[in-house]
């Protein structure tokens, strides 16, 4: 009986471990010989369908969704934290809704975005549609993160704040959150990691348009262009079927992407454990 | 009022408006929802839409029944799937593996977590269709293929959660155990999988919610025919995929019944959500 059961562990753990080591290894070795300098030009082409605007996309709607998340997120997190008293009704409607917001299927979220920004408010299919619903949509990653990490902060910092004579506001911007930086920013770039590998949430909000939005020429009304983003880039070749290798070289710039964001966020994460 | 207690006020409020917008967002999300759902189900007659099982938007006809049906079949397939894989990963972190190989499969398997479902879906289309399409029956693209696809997806989530669910077992259950005569094996088995089986549960259901919420993995393998699937190497059509395929082009009533159809798969998943609460309340009070 024991033999059986160890037996049957090792083989669950080999298999878990081989398939999911296997779809990287297959994407990695059909994608990698494919990265060529002409994926990587600046303009888009059906002919070399270059990546890099879908790249440079990916970043400004993720930098963009991260500034408009980031400071509720920490408000949100400071206010839980630092003043509210748990037993409140709206400390529990507050904690209620975001375990909601985070059960929420991105698809919910995209058609949110596309009724709410894109139709009620006029937004149309636009950088700041998708950016604003990617916003909501990573929201509660960041509330929890930066929560956890204001929690691991010693009382001490506090008190010594209090003992110098500075008020709340200034203890937390001073003593507590500068402690409770690194997790936080493990936060973000967790938050980063699900913007950059989203496409429900985009499809209907951002669009599809291989371009990068033109800044220089019109200034910020460029934040109402249609853009794809690296994953809604990769969707839309794959969807078309007529550049297979291309689409396998994109997926490993996705993949690398969004591991090393992954990475630096447990990085970020041990550190805070750690208590620098 | 002086100076710093004006200050003071001020970031209470900025905070307190911070942490009420979470509380927006799923107020705005509800209504937005429902107001422009549920009037399209009442145009369509609330068990034509739940029951019927026509979707044929060209002729006006909106039963959503199969959709429904495939996403709890697709479902259902991935936990078949993932479940005994994903926990058995789990209990071989947690209780037999030595510090080398979990030092470098627990940090593998949190970055996996993060491979978005486009790169699945990918794969999916690369190598589990064809593999059915050749070594099985039918087109490939199968309620088999989305549920293999979706049972690997969730690995990550169940063996992360179930296995923080075993490593917070005391240690003194097993050493009892063992102290009783029972094998290594039995004592994980018999003793420390029982202790943390609201924890399993959790990490299952969790995946449940995945699952079912998954979209675009879906889409690339399912083949998306609105029919209830013969076999399991029938197409099928999740309700998250025909929302996906459909919102582009659909108008009026057509995209009404999309956005319902959006607000029973929301009713689903706030039903989960629950059950995952309560069996979290559940594993606490033990």
């Amino acid at each position: 009986m024991a033999k059986v059961l160890r037996t049957l562990v090792y083989i669950g753990a080999i298999v878990s471990t081989a398939v999911l080591a296997g779809i990287v290894g297959y994407i990695l070795i059909n994608g990698v010989p494919y990265l060529t300098p002409q994926l990587f030009e600046w303009t888009y082409t059906s002919e070399n369908v270059s990546l890099m605007p879908a790249l440079i996309n990916t970043l400004l709607m993720a930098v963009f969704a991260l500034v408009l998340a980031l400071p509720v997120g920490i408000g949100a997190a400071i206010y839980l934290v630092e003043y509210a008293r748990s037993s409140s009704r709206f400390v529990r409607a507050v904690r209620m809704t975001t375990e909601t917001l985070q059960g929420i299927p991105s698809i919910i979220y995209g058609l949110f975005g596309l009724l709410f920004f894109t139709t009620m408010l006029g937004w149309g299919l636009s950088l700041i549609s998708g950016a604003c619903t990617l916003a909501i949509m990573v929201l509660p990653v960041i509330m929890r993160t930066a929560e956890e990490a204001l929690l691991a902060v010693p009382e001490s910092y506090k008190q010594g704040g209090f003992a110098l004579g500075a008020g709340p506001v200034r203890t937390i911007f001073r003593c507590v959150l500068p402690s409770a930086l690194p997790g936080i920013l493990g936060g973000g770039l967790l938050a980063l990691g699900r913007c950059v590998g989203e496409v429900a949430a985009l499809l209907f909000t951002a669009g599809t348009v291989a371009q990068i939005p033109d800044f220089a020429g019109q200034g910020f009304l460029a934040l109402f262009d249609s853009c794809r983003t690296l994953a809604v880039h990769m969707y839309v070749l794959s969807n078309e079927g007529l550049h297979m290798n291309e689409t396998y070289a994109t997926a490993v710039v996705l993949l690398a992407l969004v591991v090393i964001l992954n990475a630096a966020a447990n990085f970020a994460a041990k550190k805070l454990k750690r208590g620098i | 009022m002086s100076g710093s207690a004006i200050k003071e006020n001020v970031a209470r409020v900025l905070f307190i408006i911070a942490a009420a917008i979470s509380i927006l967002a799923v107020a705005l999300i509800c209504v937005f929802l429902f107001v422009n759902g549920i009037p399209a189900m009442a145009t369509i007659g609330v068990p034509e839409f739940l029951f019927g099982t026509t979707w044929k938007p060209t002729s006006g006809i909106y039963g959503i029944f199969p959709m429904i049906v495939g996403s709890i079949y697709v479902t259902a397939g991935a936990i078949l799937v993932g479940v005994p894989a994903g926990v058995l990963t789990a209990i071989f972190l947690s209780r037999f593996a030595n510090e080398r190989i979990s030092a470098i499969l627990r940090p593998g398997v949190e970055l996996l977590a993060g491979i978005p479902s486009v790169v699945y879906g990918f794969f999916g289309i690369m190598v589990i269709v064809p593999f059915i399409r050749i070594n099985m029956t039918g087109r490939g693209f199968s309620l088999l293929a989305a549920a293999v696809l979706l049972g690997i997806m969730i690995l990550p989530t169940i063996i992360t959660v179930a296995k923080n669910a075993l490593d917070a077992v005391p240690k003194s259950y097993y050493e009892g155990a063992v102290a009783l005569g029972a094998t290594h094996e039995r004592a994980v088995f018999n003793v420390l999988v029982p202790a943390a089986f609201s924890g399993i549960m959790a990490a299952i259901v969790l995946g449940v919610g995945r699952a079912i919420g998954e979209t675009m993995a879906v889409v690339m393998v399912a083949g998306n025919q609105p029919v209830i699937p013969g076999s399991v190497f029938d197409g099928v059509r999740t309700m998250t995929a025909n929302i996906v395929m459909e919102m582009g082009y659909a108008a009026d009533l057509h995209r009404g019944a999309l956005i319902a159809t959006g607000v029973v798969l929301f009713v689903f998943v706030m039903l989960i959500s629950l059950l995952f609460s309560a069996i979290k309340k559940r594993g606490e009070v033990r």
